[in-house]
């Protein structure tokens, strides 16, 4: 059953190749043909031809206990929990394994069904430890909730030997586990094997002695693994940091949205009190299903260290904490005395800025009688080369919920394992099932699905794009270039690096030309195949509001440097002498150069609007007040723009949200995308193949990956202890995993 | 029709005084002399002071088919009563409230309007109530001399709360948070997290005393007989913060209460 997950990619990739349709898996889904009507309950169903039948009784109603059946994972039908009766069946019939037929009569609640429900259960807690007080499962466990329904109160079963004890595995930081309450639904393995690409872990042994691990004793090495915690059924995967912090009854559940990356993961923020307990995934099936990434989950940790919580003035070489109204004093006499008229006072905005301080900030330096809207980022002054007037030339057109379509895509300077981690996913998902092939120019980097290295450089692209032999691996029928021509639906994706780096223009050039000249391909009105995959949650909306630069203010000299979240700057942009606010949520390294410090609220804080990569605006919540004197964002640049003396014209988040939609009505349609029409989107990909003449030609030298280290890019992570301790043993590889094992059997046994 | 009302009204009372009387000797009684004392109220001078009074009553409805032997009257009593060991012309207050709605008064039964009105004119009342006063002024008193003197405690009394240990001195509470989950008040605060060998341990055990009903729930869901009430009530305090107790407070508690705790459980582990 579990061989299927462990073949190597090369076996299934020799069996595809004899196949009409390629596949990597053995086992792919049929495409959909019509619907079937079946009974269940003698309730008339009607559902898709292939319907699991357990999702055809969630249809009529009629839930089925499951552990190792899950949507969004292969079939393994190994638990046998989801037994139900089927008319004419001579036996149950375990109902996740078994496609819905037309005409069949099913039953899920009569005594044959519970009583082979009750059976399983039995065994199963043979075997599990009786230990739910001190499980972190407790509260959540779908076993815990099932024996409640299922389970008996005694135990038929005194084995001498008592029940089966097995070692525990060391997965890394993140996941903890206790494996003697595993009960081998293999959920782990299929989601390591299948979404995550981490093809190690699988199961050794048959039977009872059946375990899951790596076999060679390893960390389990993906930016995806905290999610094997919320899929396991039973607390055999849990989560090291939140060990035995709360119980999922006393926390506060707030839904909002992801800022660590710019693809806007749902999640849920888990708080108690004031403080922020951990994150989970919310599902939305349009952006990242239901997983979250490790820096999304694990980050939060950040939000309790470094933090800005009073404001600071700068007196000679310290910092010195001031009420509110002296910092904003301060502001004032610093912007005077720096005597910044114009284009002198400049704004930076970071990677963590919301749309509304955004939109606050640049009517604020506007109405200072600056332009100088700079964003942080190489090249953060200059004007962006995709320009802000075309939403398409900067947006991820293709859309997250539509990259599993492309046949074939071309990766340019980007990684997406560390940029998007979700959308990586999606890749190795359509990698993994509909046989998509990819290339790259760039960086190589450790991904989880094949792909040519077709060119590292920007002149590469142009090379590449222009059909030129180019030095991939691939050989006749998987030369990278061919499959190029052949593809029906191809999708380019260039890195937000390639765009903020000098050869930007240069490159947007050739392939905005590649891809008018097949426009037939890749502009139709159900498919965009040229994508732009953003990595801070603020670009887009930065872009959106307009924050940028004129091309006069470039090359003006600040004196008064606003910094709004801005972590990542480069010192030697800042002038020695300019006065610098910065305004943020913790002390990184921004507020080392900054003459006043205002504390600002972090995403779990305030209730913002942030646009993803692919132009999606949603809506976070606050999850947890924010510490200390720190205010939100945009009400710190109200309050000062008053004291200022230029108060700019809204008096609360309503009258700024109409602001906000008179600039760009996409900002406040929350949780759409606004699909702009063919016409508009040929005309920016006209504007990027006609850049300015003083453009310079692409250049050979090779694309950098912009984030070294996944786990330590903004400020929140950067404080983060869970995320240190991922970049040493994720990124550095040091890890040993021997002294856990000796930690593991010094725990005491009580424990 | 005249009844002997002192010889129904004796046997009237004695239910009730029975268990009045176990009451007394189980709670309060340090000698055999007090208990004697106590029980003098059996005397025929009592049954004055508890008289008879209002009517018996009938159910309305059709006689039973048995009647036609006897009035209707007593036999519709007999029959609502409970069967057997009962007089006819008595009823219990169980079996009045049971024909409640569908019985009147019978004032051909029970005292006579004479006797009544006789021990209305004659001031009856105040003379069976000076009886009762000059009974007790001859008994010892109830008072216990308490801080000296202390009433009988249950093994199941809930006083203040305890945290115990196992008798290798290890905690015995893992923080699993289920009387904290379960606390009506909201009493209990924890948290938690891993120690340094890894076991699940309390970083914070607080008992708010002041919001505490003492309902017990907390040791009922404690998996580990972790934490428990002991029988201890006497632990009031001059300010209001030494009532929110801690961890160390509620261990030492422990600490100090075991072989009670342990006596206690002994006690009362047939029934659990």
């Amino acid at each position: 059953m579990l061989r299927r997950f462990t073949a190597g990619r090369s076996i299934a990739r020799r069996l595809a190749q004899g196949q009409a349709q390629p596949a990597r898996l053995f086992s792919t889904s049929q495409p959909r043909k019509a619907d079937i009507t079946l009974t269940v309950d003698g309730k008339e169903v009607t559902v898709p031809q292939g319907t699991a039948l357990i999702q055809a009784c969630e249809a009529a109603g009629a839930a089925v206990p499951r552990f190792c059946y899950h949507d969004r994972l292969a079939i393994a039908g190994n638990c046998r929990m989801c037994l139900v009766e089927v008319e004419r069946s001579p036996k149950p019939v375990a109902s996740c394994a078994m496609p819905a037929m037309p005409g069949s009569k099913v039953f899920t609640n009569t005594p044959l069904v519970h009583k082979a429900r009750e059976g399983v259960m039995e065994f199963l807690l043979a075997n599990h430890p009786l230990d739910c007080p001190i499980c972190d499962q407790g509260g959540e466990c779908d076993l815990q909730d099932q024996s409640m329904r299922y389970g008996s109160d005694r135990t038929r079963f005194h084995e001498i030997t008592g029940k089966r004890a097995v070692e525990n595995k060391d997965l890394g930081p993140i996941v903890k586990t206790s494996m003697n309450r595993c009960i081998q639904c293999t959920r782990c393995v299929r989601f390591a094997n299948d979404v995550a690409g981490v093809e190690e872990l699988g199961t050794t042994g048959r039977g009872n002695d059946l375990q899951i691990g790596m076999y060679i004793e390893k960390t389990m090495d993906s930016e995806m693994s905290g999610n094997i915690i919320d899929l396991c059924p039973v607390g055999a995967l849990t989560s090291k940091p939140y060990a035995f912090q709360a119980r999922p009854w006393e926390l506060k559940k707030t839904e909002s949205i992801d800022v660590l990356d710019a693809v806007g993961s749902n999640i849920r923020v888990d708080s108690r009190g004031v403080q922020v307990m951990r994150i989970q995934p919310k599902i939305n099936d349009e952006i990242n299903e239901e997983w979250i990434n490790d820096k999304t989950r694990y980050a939060y940790d950040g939000l309790k260290y470094q933090r800005l919580t009073t404001p600071l003035v700068r007196e000679g070489d310290r910092f010195v904490p001031a009420s509110w109204e002296h910092a904003m004093d301060t502001i004032r006499h610093g912007l005077q005395s720096s005597g910044a008229k114009g284009d002198e006072i400049k704004a930076v905005a970071g990677h963590t800025a919301d749309t509304e301080s955004l939109v606050a900030l640049k009517d604020f330096i506007n109405r200072l009688g600056s332009e100088n809207l700079t964003l942080d980022q190489s090249l953060g002054d200059a004007p962006p080369v995709t320009g802000v007037d075309v939403r398409s030339n900067y947006l991820f057109n293709t859309g997250i919920e539509n990259v599993g379509e492309a046949d074939a895509v071309l990766l340019i300077g980007t990684n997406p394992r560390h940029e998007a981690a979700i959308i990586n996913t999606r890749f190795r998902k359509s990698y993994l099932q509909t046989g998509a092939e990819f290339g790259l120019i760039g960086e190589d980097f450790d991904s989880v699905f094949e792909y040519d290295h077709v060119g590292t450089s920007p002149s590469d692209v142009e090379a590449f794009l222009s059909g030129k032999a180019v030095k991939g691996k691939g050989k006749g029928e998987n030369d990278f270039a061919r499959i190029w021509k052949e593809a029906k639906k191809p999708l380019i994706v260039v890195g937000s690096a390639v765009v903020e780096g000098k050869d930007g223009a240069a490159v947007l050039k050739a392939i905005s030309k590649h891809v008018l000249a097949n426009e037939k391909k890749f502009v139709t009105p159900e498919w965009n195949g040229f994508s732009i995959l953003q990595r801070a949650a603020s670009r887009a909306a930065a872009y959106d509001a307009g924050f940028t630069p004129s091309p006069t203010s470039t090359n003006t000299t600040p004196k008064f440097v606003y910094l709004l979240n801005a972590d990542e700057i480069d010192p030697s942009t800042i002038p020695e002498n300019a006065f610098v606010v910065y305004q943020g949520h913790h002390g990184d390294l921004g507020a080392q150069f900054a003459d006043v410090c205002l504390p600002g609220a972090a995403y779990t804080e305030k209730s913002s609007t942030w646009v993803n990569t692919e132009g999606r605006s949603q809506l976070g919540r606050v999850a947890v007040v924010p510490p200390g004197a720190s205010r939100e964002d945009w009400k710190i640049i109200r309050a000062l723009s008053e004291i200022v003396g230029s108060p700019i014209p809204y008096d609360d988040i309503i009258q700024l949200r109409q602001r906000m939609w008179d600039i760009s009505p996409t900002l406040v349609r929350y949780d759409v995308i606004e699909k702009p029409s063919l016409e508009f989107i040929k005309l920016g990909l006209q504007l990027l193949s006609t850049p300015p003449s003083t453009t310079k030609a692409a250049s050979t030298t090779p694309f950098k990956k912009p984030i070294n280290d996944f786990y330590r890019t903004d400020a929140i992570s950067r404080a983060s202890v869970t995320m240190a301790a991922c970049s040493k043993a994720f990124t550095k590889k040091e890890y040993d995993i021997a002294s856990v094992d000796e930690a593991g059997s010094a725990q005491a046994s009580y424990a | 029709m005249v009844r002997p009302t002192s010889l129904l009204s004796i046997a009237r009372t004695l239910p009730r005084t029975i268990p009045q009387r176990q009451r007394l000797s189980l709670s309060l009684s340090p000698s055999p002399l007090v208990t004697l004392g106590r029980t003098l109220h059996t005397s025929p001078f009592r049954s004055f002071a508890t008289p008879t009074t209002g009517p018996q009553r009938v159910t309305s409805g059709p006689p039973p088919p048995a009647s036609s032997e006897a009035t209707a009257n007593a036999n519709a009593v007999k029959d609502a009563s409970s069967p057997g060991s009962r007089s006819p012309g008595e009823t219990t207050p169980g079996s009045a409230s049971q024909l409640a709605d569908s019985s009147y008064p019978d004032y051909s039964k029970g005292p006579s309007a004479l006797d009544k009105a006789s021990q209305l004119f004659f001031f009856t009342e105040i003379l069976r109530g000076m009886w009762i006063v000059l009974e007790n002024f001859f008994r010892p008193p109830y008072t216990i001399m308490y801080p000296f003197e202390k009433g009988p405690l249950s093994p199941r009394f809930r006083g203040e709360h305890a945290l115990r240990r196992y008798p290798n001195g290890e905690e015995r509470c893992i923080a699993c948070k289920l009387c904290e989950a379960i606390c009506p008040a909201q009493a209990i605060t924890i948290e938690s997290e891993a120690r340094e060998d890894g076991s699940r341990r309390t970083t914070k055990y607080d008992i708010d005393m002041t919001k505490c009903i003492y309902c017990g729930f907390c040791q009922e869901a404690c998996p580990v007989d972790a934490i428990v009430e002991t029988q201890n009530a006497e632990y009031s305090t001059e300010t209001r913060e030494e009532l929110l107790y801690n961890k160390e407070k509620l261990l030492s508690n422990g600490d100090r209460a075991e072989a009670e705790i342990q006596a206690n459980l002994q006690a009362d582990h047939f029934y659990r």
